[in-house]
């Protein structure tokens, strides 16, 4: 999903831009146009030693979005004949969790509860030097320049992340009772959109909020129970062969998009001792 | 287009599955396994170092109730067992619980360390090669990897100054804590050297309360808030009295002036026996 961005994408969004300058800028400088300076992480492969490359982005529109300024910093590259400065991005409405970057070293910006394509530049000030880099995790590898390769998260979903019982023909609507409670925690924890965030803040790598939460989806709902252990075991275990160990900082959950709780890590911390006792007894051995 | 590099570099674990133990070992095989066994020595050593401070209050009532608590210590058990037994069984438990935690505690920092792509792991955390911005993560929770070997180092001086005698040399009197207690936190280096390492002590249980629950996963939203809560007032407890003993021994609040025994191992403690046997 990674990419550079194509040249009609950049008149699009530059047309955009020139039409809403001044609306909702109550609060904002009568120019709503921002100076900055960039220090862009550039690393030509994955084993290819990086660097930070400045660029200066004058003129920045306070309704620019992070990704759209980079759009405008590569479209200037592109006009001069260099290499656009890759980086990840898809559904650019905070739900896809393709986008990823360190920005000024936080997750995705300071904004709490904001994705990077939805970090605007009005949350920046004139002649700030904004730092930005790719996440790290060595089960992370970057691949180029700001991408980085997430799909250990794809290893995990892997080992459980799915209902795969029979369920037959279409039963009675609500013929499986879920308790409000349940359903609505549940669905906080499927709120999590995959970024990589957690990792990324994480000061040991650990992917505890993410498998967390992927596994209270399913594990609070009557429809997870038949799998509810082997999925604990199995993608925790996954989990295991990525990343480092939890130690309870909380940096996780104040960088994530959706304001995933820490709860769910106690909950996969609990279960998953659980797990290591009921699997033993569902295998018969005693 | 540039050039893309594309391979499924980041689909390699980075750590090989070992084979698994048999039943209980397994857990201690896997990371939050690890942890678990990690919060429960936690819960065993600092319920080791409340008694401890607590035990140690008789300190304020002078040698020979000292004298009277360090012998009840050996006592444990009444007559049903031989003496010192239980104690022995207490202490041999609690270095068990030490070293699991300890060796829990080094390996999943390795565990962390190799899991960052930076090796260098310095400081305890993941290093970006920007100026990295933390929110939640706070002195304790960072420096767990600092005061866990201070304290460590702390233990074995403690141990040596106080249990075996080594640091007081000719001065230390076997059977007379109160004596022993007094004359080595006289000493300007080795009080400052308690109060350091009570510190660390403190910082350590106030991160390490509230993990355990964490990592048990002890969890009710209704009552989270109130892990804080206790983690404060435990570390605060814990550190307010052992930082008692070095502070009033060096403020000359405590010291030698009120006792009525000799000291020294023989009619000293004879003495002591007597006095505590008048209790």
């Amino acid at each position: 999903m990674s990419g550079t961005n194509g040249q009609s994408q950049h008149n699009g969004q530059s047309q955009h831009n020139g039409q809403s300058q001044h609306n909702g800028q109550s609060q904002q400088s009568q120019s709503g146009t921002l100076n900055l300076t960039l220090r862009i992480w550039r690393q030509d492969g994955p084993d290819a030693k990086g660097g930070f490359v400045t660029f200066d982005a004058p003129g920045v529109s306070e309704d620019m979005s992070f990704l759209e300024l980079l759009d405008i910093i590569n479209e200037r590259l592109i006009d001069e004949g260099g290499v656009p400065i890759e980086f990840d991005h898809d559904c650019r409405e905070g739900i896809c969790g393709t986008c990823s970057l360190m920005i000024n070293g936080r997750a995705h910006g300071h904004e709490v509860a904001t994705t990077t394509c939805q970090l605007h530049m009005r949350k920046f000030s004139d002649g700030d030097v904004i730092t930005v880099e790719p996440f790290r995790a060595k089960a992370f590898p970057v691949v180029r320049d700001l991408v980085v390769d997430r799909s250990s998260f794809d290893r995990i979903i892997e080992a459980g992340g799915y209902i795969s019982v029979n369920t037959g023909a279409v039963g009675d609507a609500n013929l499986t009772p879920v308790p409000k409670e349940a359903s609505d925690t549940s669905f906080d924890a499927a709120a999590c959109i995959g970024c990589g965030a957690c990792v990324a803040a994480c000061p040991n790598s650990a992917a505890q909020l993410f498998t967390s939460a992927k596994l209270a989806h399913l594990n609070l709902i009557p429809q997870g129970q038949p799998q509810r252990w082997e999925r604990t075991e199995s993608m925790v275990e996954t989990m295991e062969q990525f990343f480092g160990s939890c130690t309870n900082h909380g940096e996780c959950t104040e960088a994530c998009p959706k304001e995933i709780s820490l709860d769910f890590i106690a909950f996969m911390n609990r279960d998953y001792v659980k797990a290591k006792i009921k699997n033993r007894k569902l295998a018969g051995q005693n | 287009m540039a050039p893309t590099a594309t391979q499924a570099a980041g689909s390699a674990p980075v750590f090989k599955t070992k084979r698994p133990l048999p039943f209980p070992l397994n857990i201690y095989q896997s990371a939050i396994g690890r942890k678990w066994v990690m919060a429960w020595t936690g819960v065993g050593l600092l319920g080791f170092v409340i008694v401890h401070m607590i035990g140690n209050l008789h300190l304020y009532e002078g040698p020979s109730r000292m004298y009277e608590y360090a012998e009840t210590l050996r006592d444990l058990g009444g007559g049903l067992l031989p003496r010192t037994l239980v104690l022995w069984i207490m202490r041999v438990g609690l270095l068990g619980m030490f070293l699991v935690h300890l060796h829990s505690a080094y390996t999943l920092k390795e565990r962390s360390r190799l899991a960052s792509q930076r090796a260098g792991f310095i400081g305890g955390a993941k290093k970006y090669e920007s100026k990295r911005d933390y929110i939640a993560a706070n002195y304790a929770s960072r420096t767990m990897r600092w005061t866990g070997p201070i304290v460590g180092l702390y233990v074995l001086f403690h141990l040596a100054d106080l249990t075996w005698g080594w640091w007081l040399g000719d001065a230390y009197v076997r059977g007379d804590p109160y004596h022993n207690v007094v004359e080595s936190l006289s000493s300007i280096p080795v009080a400052i050297l308690y109060v350091v390492a009570n510190v660390a002590l403190a910082v350590h249980i106030f991160h390490g309360t509230w993990s355990m629950f964490q990592t048990l996963g002890v969890n009710n939203p209704r009552y989270n808030g109130l892990r804080r809560n206790l983690a404060t007032v435990l570390a605060g407890v814990i550190l307010v009295g052992n930082l008692s003993f070095p502070v009033l021994v060096q403020a000359g609040l405590v010291d030698e002036d009120n006792r009525d025994c000799p000291i020294n191992d023989t009619t000293g403690l004879e003495c002591l026996a007597e006095a505590a046997e008048a209790h």
